[in-house]
């Protein structure tokens, strides 16, 4: 994992500290990752009792993005930082290539198919060839999309046609 | 600019690049708002999710363009209140965003219109001498991508579908069309903006608009339409006179409870 992805480590066991108490801040959508296996936190410095944590937005529209803000301040402000200050990035852009394998290994367990690494052909927009999604549940790469857009922004919805089930993605982004 | 001109706009003595931002910004709060009204009235469940979707992502990059522009402006107006304080002739954006939601197959191609001439426009803008422009812009254009697939396969789909789909692809594009000349207008806002390279000629973007919209158009069946292009000035303030009832919806909340938090 990484720790700290721009800065020197100011307090080397207040920052380890920092990053325990993140690794507890996780998705509201998606409770088995952790805001850090997400990638929305990309740094984090330590002043004394001063933390400055930065975050990046997952989708420009995801509505939980404030949700995990709170979640973040009030988990470090518990964890006895006096001062959180949240500083938000948009560059470089959020990826799901950032996600670790262990992380995507806990989207598949609790039902959702993780994503696969993003590769610039797959980005052209028109004259795509189908991608499959193989099932979280059986395993199976015979399956089908049933919309690109789900319950949330960053997951597309899908149909096994091995084990009859339902499922969701966690769409490459 | 000509007096008139001047007189039209309503954002005068804007700097150019807060005037800039807010046509990015006001594009996506008006197509998004447009798009958002398909709530709970989708053909299908599968698009009334995936137009509210597509309605979320363009709110949050209007979000983030309104709050630059605010912030450069410096005059302590955040994204809320440039979104809900500023009257019609305020808004910068296109005049075929504005235009009621029609049909699905209305409202499908015009994204399609929309999208294809985003992915041009924000991946010139990922370029931006400007970096926090260009960190918005390389963010949002990753967005269009998928938009934009979503939206050509809707109207290849609808236009090479059933004589009932293709006539009312065909009859949408009738409508359409004319009000595409507006996507390349630009005047001495860009003009600057271009010079320092902060900002692309909208004109070279045409071209390779026209191209994309052409092949899907084409692939769709789907006949561009001999006539003359309608009235431009949405980027000046000027407007059809369906912008005002939406904003009139879009903002009572805001300004019957000015402050409300919940």
């Amino acid at each position: 994992m990484v720790k700290s992805v721009n800065g020197e480590r100011s307090t080397v066991n207040g920052t380890d500290r920092a990053f325990e108490i993140l690794e507890t801040v996780k998705d509201p959508e998606v409770p088995v990752l952790s805001v850090v296996e997400l990638g929305v936190v990309r740094d984090v410095q330590i002043l004394g009792d001063s933390i400055t944590v930065t975050v990046t937005p997952t989708y420009s529209g995801c509505p939980a993005m404030r949700v995990i803000e709170d979640d973040i301040r009030a988990a470090l402000e518990a964890g006895g930082f006096r001062e959180v200050v949240l500083k938000t990035v948009y560059a470089p852009a959020w990826t799901t290539d950032w996600m670790s394998e262990p992380a995507r290994e806990k989207l598949r367990a609790y039902g959702i198919a993780p994503p696969h690494m993003v590769t610039a052909e797959q980005l052209v927009p028109l004259g795509r060839t189908v991608r499959t999604v193989d099932c979280p549940f059986c395993g199976s790469p015979n399956t089908s999309t049933a919309s690109e857009f789900g319950a949330t922004a960053c997951k597309s919805l899908h149909v096994c046609h091995s084990c009859r089930q339902p499922f969701e993605h966690f769409k490459a982004f | 600019m000509t007096a008139a001109g001047q007189q039209a706009t309503g954002n005068r003595h804007q700097a150019p690049l807060v005037e800039y931002l807010l046509r990015l910004g006001d594009d996506r709060l008006v197509l998004g708002h447009r798009n958002s009204e398909w709530c709970g009235h989708g053909p299908v469940l599968e698009e009334d999710i995936a137009t509210a979707n597509i309605a979320l992502d363009l709110l949050g990059q209007a979000t983030n363009f309104l709050r630059l522009a605010g912030r450069i402006e410096g005059q302590g107006r955040d994204e809320d209140a440039l979104a809900y304080w500023r009257d019609e002739n305020r808004f910068t954006n296109l005049q075929m965003l504005e235009l009621p939601r029609g049909d699905f197959g209305f409202t499908i191609l015009r994204q399609f219109l929309f999208d294809a001439w985003s992915y041009h426009h924000l991946q010139a803008l990922s370029g931006s001498t400007h970096a926090d422009l260009a960190a918005l812009a390389a963010k949002a254009h990753k967005e269009s991508r998928y938009h934009l697939r979503h939206s050509s396969e809707w109207v290849l789909r609808l236009g090479d579908g059933t004589d009932e789909s293709h006539r009312r692809m065909q009859a949408a594009l009738d409508e359409l069309w004319p009000w595409s000349g507006e996507l390349a207008w630009q005047d001495d806002v860009d003009a600057e903006l271009r010079e320092q390279a902060i900002a692309p000629d909208l004109e070279s973007l045409r071209a390779p608009w026209e191209a994309m919209v052409r092949d899907v158009l084409g692939r769709a069946t789907l006949t561009i339409p001999n006539g003359p292009m309608r009235m431009t000035g949405g980027r000046k303030g000027r407007h059809t006179e369906h912008l005002g009832h939406m904003l009139a919806e879009m903002q009572i909340v805001a300004r019957s409870h000015p402050g409300a938090k919940w």
